[in-house]
């Protein structure tokens, strides 16, 4: 199971990330989550969004360089050691986590999760069998 | 195929008879420009010369050299070595920089030119049952009318399309059947990608071969090329103040291009002491005209960067190949000593699927020179990852290391942040001139 991020190529100079949140901003399109992964000369700029064809059209004609990677979105009990079950499942798994990053949803029961990993379905088997739930690309928009 | 030749008894000589040939028509040129040419009369009396002093090759170098300027500073027929009487034709070359130049060809230049194209023609495999299409300009620029003559005294038939209007270009490739394309590289490109948008399968045409030149182009786009339209692609040579296209030619070799020596001789020079250098080594490539009645130049310095090539070719042609030019010498940067060309990076970008939009910036940091080259992103390079990315910027240095022989740091910029110029782009940025330090 996994939902779709955008990463967009962000350059490492003045005005480059309000390009493109004002792009996003005019057309609509919601920020579910972020992160940015940044070096001396240029940002990687992570967005799941609520619309992400609309999103990835609208960056394109702006001459934005953009991908799509498929990630897991894992929801988990906003309570202490909720991020610790996932990790401690991920590394008896043998899984190596890219990168990840989270994000609270719009109740206070609920943290989400963003894993960047090789096998999608077989994070997801794993969390689900400590009762761990992986969300899908419909639940992406009910966040 | 059997090796086509337009003159083979001149083509194949021996390298004696090709001397001896050299030898006697400098001699002529020489006095032929000293009787008739008031400003080389004057330049030769100031070195000391007399037409007496120059026996052969050999001595050619005690000659000053003939630069563009000299053309601008005798506009428009001042360096002109006959009466206008005989003079039977002009072509001109706007030049980028600075004032047009012109210059005059007797009905006898032309009659060389033509023949010297038909080389170029059979050279690629053509014959009078070809149908030439001839894409570049026609006009002052000589580039249309080279390649038109070259045909026409093949006896192919010559098709004086004219570049522009690419839709009627495609449908005279399909109905007249047209044979050997000839154009600038970068108009080849472009037809070949307008066939691909109107679904036009290259097989589906008679095109076999295509003579680009006019323009620095490189190996990358000649394979692209090669495979839009379905062609072999050859490389051309010539400058206006020579004679115009074909002043050297690309054989079936496709490794070099043969100098038409017995009307023009070449030399390689260094550029910053004008003192000769042996074949073989990358220098400043300068022709003397040894037939030509109207502008006979003499030691013409093209401002070209490239090597002669002595080698014999499998072609069978005796006439020494001169390399691809590298760029200008006005380009050439030296960066910690070692010489370095915008083209080769754009050589590199390409082979690795970057955009040929870059910008390069040469600086002087802690007395070492350093060599920054800027890259558009693009889709293909990109990554959600940063190891990715890196992985691809290491790739790239890695590649220009071992072109240039010098380290090159990479920096992946935006796309469309390169400025893009509407006349020769201005690729370099050398911060250490701005410094003041030495050239």
């Amino acid at each position: 199971m996994s939902i779709r991020q955008i990463s967009v190529f962000v350059e490492n100079k003045k005005g480059s990330l309000v390009e493109i949140t004002d792009t996003l901003a005019k057309e609509n399109i919601d920020l579910r989550a972020m992160s940015i992964a940044d070096t001396q000369d240029f940002g990687i700029l992570r967005l799941i969004v609520s619309d992400t064809d609309k999103a990835l059209s609208v960056l394109r004609s702006k001459n934005c360089i953009v991908t799509e990677t498929a990630v897991v979105g894992v929801r988990l009990r906003n309570e202490p050691g909720a991020l610790a079950t996932v990790v401690k499942v991920l590394s008896e798994g043998d899984i190596n986590v890219e990168y990840m990053y989270a994000f609270n949803g719009s109740t206070p029961h609920h943290a989400y999760l963003v894993l960047r990993v090789n096998d999608n379905d077989k994070v997801s088997e794993l969390l689900l069998k400590e009762g761990i739930k992986c969300i899908t690309q419909q639940q992406v928009s009910e966040i | 195929m059997a090796e086509k030749y337009w003159q083979k008894e001149i083509e194949t000589a021996s390298r004696e008879e090709i001397k001896a040939i050299q030898d006697e028509r400098l001699v002529k040129t020489v006095k032929h420009v000293f009787q008739n040419v008031e400003p080389y009369r004057k330049r030769m009396e100031e070195a000391g010369l007399t037409p007496d002093d120059i026996r052969g090759v050999e001595d050619l170098h005690k000659l000053p050299f003939t630069v563009k300027q000299d053309l601008r500073d005798y506009y428009p027929y001042g360096l002109f070595a006959v009466p206008t009487k005989d003079v039977v034709r002009l072509h001109a070359s706007s030049g980028t920089t600075g004032k047009q130049i012109v210059v005059g060809y007797t009905r006898n230049d032309l009659d060389v030119w033509d023949d010297i194209a038909a080389r170029q023609l059979c050279a690629v495999g053509a014959d009078e049952n070809d149908f030439v299409h001839v894409s570049y300009g026609y006009g002052l620029f000589t580039g249309g009318f080279g390649l038109h003559g070259g045909a026409t005294k093949l006896g192919a038939t010559a098709i004086p399309v004219s570049s522009g209007n690419t839709d009627r270009q495609v449908t005279i490739l399909q109905d007249f059947g047209s044979t050997v394309l000839c154009c600038t590289p970068s108009y080849a490109m472009y037809i070949g990608e307008t066939l691909k948008k109107k679904g036009v399968d290259p097989k589906s045409l008679s095109l076999k071969a295509g003579i680009f030149g006019a323009e620095p182009w490189t190996e990358e786009m000649r394979q692209q090329i090669q495979e839009l339209l379905d062609i072999k692609a050859y490389d051309v040579y010539g400058l206006t103040e020579i004679m115009g296209p074909c002043v050297s030619y690309e054989c079936s070799q496709q490794a070099g291009m043969h100098v038409n020596e017995d009307h023009f001789i070449i030399e390689t020079i260094n550029p910053d002491t004008g003192e000769v250098i042996p074949n073989g080594e990358v220098g400043e490539l300068v022709f003397t005209c040894i037939t030509k009645e109207c502008c006979p130049f003499i030691r013409y310095r093209t401002r070209d960067i490239g090597v002669v090539n002595t080698e014999p070719c499998a072609c069978g042609r005796t006439f020494v190949r001169m390399s691809k030019p590298m760029g200008r010498s006005d380009d050439m940067m030296i960066i910690r000593g070692v010489n370095v060309f915008p083209s080769q990076i754009e050589t590199v970008l390409l082979k690795m699927g970057y955009s040929p939009n870059y910008k390069i910036y040469v600086d002087r940091v802690n007395n070492t020179d350093t060599l920054d080259v800027h890259v558009e992103m693009n889709e293909d390079m990109f990554s959600d990852t940063v190891s990715d990315i890196k992985k691809n910027e290491e790739k790239l240095e890695a590649e220009l290391r071992s072109l240039l022989g010098i380290s090159a740091n990479v920096k992946l910029v935006a796309p469309n942040s390169i400025e893009r110029s509407m006349g020769k782009a201005v690729r370099v940025e050398d911060k250490r001139k701005l410094l003041g330090g030495k050239k």
